[in-house]
């Protein structure tokens, strides 16, 4: 069952010496190109049983009756699961012992508290029966009403937002700050609730062998999943096995085990055969987590030359009203923009939905539309560019906490997409500019960043006597290029061209690579298999340099380098032996070596460590229709070391068009009478689809980290979606002369 | 419910026929994966509005999740199995590869299989027109602009 992805693919673009930085193709594109990489959901072990979720048709109440009779009548069904018989689970599903852990419904009562909770389980034959039994349970409510909208209930300062960060901040004397102030802005801007919609609903295909777990579904954290699981069941983690080679997307909704997810696992306990569970798409708007929705509030306060005296930006969010996350979006304004006084802070209310949860860019993609429109109108207050708004209020130090940051090459960003898109001859009044066929035409742009995260991994590292190497660790690739990236760093850590090392990955019985989120991933899992190569290569060089009959005999430890399968003295390259060389004489058919990935605690005490870029968007605006088409996006971006540019491309592009999306398409829309979301579907809960989509330009711009981890890696996973959402809003008040307050943005607004 | 509840059907695909016998309800998508094991085809949203299950019905796209299975016996059926020859890759399938025109991969079958018909409608010769004649595909991680680029590459070796 163990995927390996090495000596058997034929990368495109194989090549001696370094591996990193390489544009090789994805190692598992051939797969992924014939229909042959396995997803969840393709799973079909012998036996198998078909799980479909009942799910609750009103946001908040109780589950009165349901028809088990009729269900269990119809052909093929073969059980019911409700609250009656479920089998019993070691902990409350209910507890939370880390903010890493949903509260999660798995049927322990007949309470309903939010739109698509699981109300029960059918289990039958064919995925038709057990689909048919699900609509024949027929459910009855006691219902009771819903509370809806950032203003659905009493506001409180939650205890902490994001993952503790603390929930109001402040430096310096906001209120003196804006007093001074020769200009002032004050601004409000809403934003929607989101669903992450990954192509791949969530899916679970789970075995029981006695207390033996095996289970296929996708994971952004698979050790944390294995926990998690293994603690709600009783068990070891160890007997606990998940394979996830391959997430059908994520962006944090699968970085959390969610009840459906555990529904599957008690659907094979119950019936003591394997089952498939898979959410239909509907289902996905409710136990899996969204981008909870907020109302921004900022103020910022300008001296006469347009720097920044006071910067306030604050928060209404939601959660749910039975756990907690906050998106904590007024922490963008920590980390960009120059002030003396900066205050942060947030609120929520709790509603009548499933719990908020991670969402590519959590807090930073909400709070950069807000504050990227903001400064948008700050520059305008001011009669200044945005560019050299930005430009005058430049952080040389991390604003917030004085530190220097670790690098920071956003002016080279700045300069280098405004260059690629023209910026120069943008006219500073709005609707100013119109194409040939007389539609109104805007430049707009924003600034991105996101933290340069690390969280903790393992890897373990072989050398085989026949030269190759293997490497080891339970990366998760939902798509960023795992497979690849991580290769790439095992073949320059171990000294090996990329076709002589077996990669494995994706699987639970590996060492936890931690999670694939944050975009920390490449950074942190990418530094454990580094150490882990320099791990098996310095055994291999004590072997060596140890051993009179080696030309590397008394070099040490420090004075030999590995590099395409052999050891070289570093103060003579004439000398050396192959990796074979040496463990034949040593008698020793492999070696292995294992190795960690943390962040530095010293330096994230001394430095600020992010990575920046800048977003310049076109749009076109029909002045009669005020119909919006995004037509060009340049961005740049500075965001450390780049193990494969092509993939990291594709990243960039990824997070602009979901900037675009936030900009102009993305909302789940709620019935205020019932609760319910009205567009759980992707018809109506908009994307942006093929044509949607502009011409993108994204560059990678040169930066050396020698701070951040030893590879200098950051991250770029998230950051294209900060930056780009605010650029596409102030192009359409370019185009138009409309502030837009409240997104995605629509035609009444631009027509008012 | 009458006793029989299920009828013969033969289905052509990618050259292979297939006799099995279902429940008229069974869609042509999941008769593909859950009774023949071709699971290359995806389940994105079951609704015909993702485009994650297009296969070929004679040679035209068709979402096999909008397909009852009847509905295609005796038809030509083709899936994302059924496209590279021999080990060798299909050119479309090839382009993708080299334009990095996908991320988790997920929507990536279907993709292809819409470029592949794209490409031998004739909607292929301008990236605007492959953008409008892709649009029904969706893809969440957003590898649009590499998607245009592998069919421009795979139309302009069709062409040359």
């Amino acid at each position: 069952m163990m995927l390996e992805l090495g000596l058997n693919q034929q990368p495109a673009h194989t090549r001696q010496g370094s591996s990193i930085g390489q544009p090789l193709t994805r190692r598992d594109g051939f797969l992924k190109v014939t229909g042959t990489a396995r997803y969840a959901a393709d799973n079909h072990p012998p036996g198998m049983l078909y799980a479909v979720l009942a799910v609750s048709s009103i946001a908040r109440g109780r589950v009165v009756s349901l028809d088990i009779e009729a269900a269990k009548a119809h052909s093929g069904v073969v059980e019911v699961m409700t609250p009656l018989n479920r089998p019993a689970l070691a902990v409350d599903p209910d507890a939370k012992d880390h903010p890493f852990m949903f509260r999660l419904d798995l049927l322990q009562n007949d309470g309903v508290r939010y739109p698509n909770q699981s109300i029960a389980v059918v289990i039958a034959e064919t995925l038709e029966a057990a689909t048919e039994g699900a609509a024949l349970l027929s459910p009855r409510y006691e219902t009771l009403p819903a509370r809806v909208g950032l203003d659905g209930g009493k506001s409180f300062v939650p205890r902490g937002v994001g993952v503790g960060n603390p929930a109001v901040q402040e430096k310096g004397d906001v209120e003196a700050g804006l007093e001074s102030a020769r200009t002032r802005i004050e601004a409000a801007y809403e934003t929607p609730a989101q669903y992450h919609n990954a192509m791949e609903p969530h899916a679970i295909v789970a075995a029981w062998d006695g207390d033996q777990l095996s289970i296929d579904t996708p994971s952004q954290g698979l050790a944390m999943a294995q926990g998690r699981i293994a603690g709600l069941f009783g068990i070891a983690p160890r007997n606990v096995h998940i394979r996830s080679p391959f997430l059908g997307g994520g962006f944090g909704s699968k970085g959390m085990i969610s009840g459906p997810q555990v529904l599957g696992i008690l659907a094979a306990r119950l019936v003591g055969r394997p089952v498939k569970l898979v959410l239909r798409r509907e289902q996905m708007y409710g136990p899996v987590g969204h981008r909870a929705p907020a109302r921004q509030t900022l103020r910022m306060g300008m001296d006469g030359e347009g720097r920044l005296t006071a910067l306030s930006h604050h928060a209404r969010t939601t959660s749910s009203t039975f756990d907690d996350f906050f998106e904590p979006a007024a922490d963008a304004s920590h980390t960009l923009y120059a002030s003396p006084a900066i205050a942060t802070s947030h609120d929520a209310v709790r509603l009548d939905t499933g719990t908020p949860l991670f969402m590519r860019a959590p807090g930073e993609a909400t709070g950069s539309i807000a504050l990227e429109s903001a400064i948008d109108e700050a520059a305008h207050a001011c009669g200044m560019d945005p560019l050299e708004f930005r430009l005058r209020n430049y952080a040389e130090v991390e604003p917030m906490t004085g530190k220097p940051f670790s690098s920071k090459a956003l002016r080279e960003c700045y300069e280098q997409a405004a260059e690629a898109f023209g910026w120069a001859s943008r006219p500073l009044q709005p609707r100013r500019m119109r194409d040939a066929d007389g539609f109104l035409t805007g430049w707009g742009m924003g600034t991105a960043t996101f933290p340069a995260l690390m969280f903790q991994a393992e890897a373990r590292a072989v050398l085989r006597a026949d030269g190759s190497g293997l490497m080891e660790t339970g990366a998760q690739d939902m798509g960023q290029g795992a497979w690849t990236a991580f290769a790439q760093i095992a073949a320059d850590g171990l000294g090996l061209d990329i076709d002589q090392v077996d990669f494995r990955a994706g699987s639970s019985d590996l060492p936890n690579a931690g999670i694939a989120g944050g975009s920390g991933h490449t950074a942190t899992a990418g530094m454990a298999i580094h150490n882990a190569g320099a791990a098996v290569i310095a055994r291999l060089a004590d072997l060596a340099t140890g051993n009179e009959a080696s030309p590397l005999f008394g070099a040490g430890n420090e004075g030999v380098l590995a590099r395409g399968g052999r050891l070289y003295r570093r103060d003579d390259e004439s000398r050396g032996e192959s990796y074979s060389e040496i463990l034949a004489r040593a008698g020793l058919a492999e070696i292995e070596g294992h190795g960690k990935g943390a962040p530095d605690p010293a330096s994230q005490e001394t430095y600020a460590k992010h990575a920046h870029g800048a977003v310049f968007a076109e749009v076109k605006v029909d002045p009669d229709l005020g119909q919006i088409r995004v037509t060009r996006l340049v961005g740049a971006f500075a965001a450390g070391r780049v193990i494969n540019p092509r993939l990291v491309r594709s990243q960039y592009y990824g997070g602009m068009i979901w900037g675009v999306s936030f900009a102009l398409h993305e909302e789940a829309v709620t019935d205020r009478r019932s609760g319910r979301i009205q567009n759980a579907n992707l018809a109506e809960y908009h994307v942006p689809v093929n044509a949607d989509v502009p011409s993108v330009e994204a560059l990678l711009v040169h930066e050396d980290d020698p701070h951040v981890n030893a590879l200098g890696i950051k991250g770029v996973g998230e950051i294209g979606i900060t930056g780009t959402a605010g650029a596409v809003a102030n192009a359409v008040w370019h185009a138009t002369g409309v502030r837009p307050r409240r997104f995605p943005i629509r035609i009444e607004d631009l027509l008012g | 419910m009458t006793s029989k509840t299920t009828i013969p059907v033969h289905l052509d695909i990618n050259g292979q026929r297939h006799t099995l016998e279902l429940e008229p309800r069974v869609t042509l998508l999941d008769a593909l994966r859950d009774r023949l094991g071709l699971t290359g085809t995806k389940k994105g949203c079951d609704h015909g509005q993702c485009g994650a299950c297009t296969v070929h019905v004679d040679g035209e796209r068709v979402l096999a999740c909008l397909t009852l299975a009847a509905q295609a016996a005796g038809r030509t059926i083709t899936t994302i199995e059924g496209l590279a020859r021999e080990g060798e890759l299909h050119p479309v399938q090839a382009a993708f590869l080299e334009q990095d025109a996908f991320q988790c991969g997920y929507c990536t079958p279907g993709q292809i299989m819409s470029a592949v018909a794209c490409i031998r409608e004739g909607h292929a010769g301008s990236d605007e027109e492959i953008r409008e004649y892709m649009a029904g595909n969706l893809c969440r991680c957003g590898a649009y602009p590499h998607i245009v680029a592998a069919v421009r590459q795979a139309a302009l070796e069709a062409a040359s």
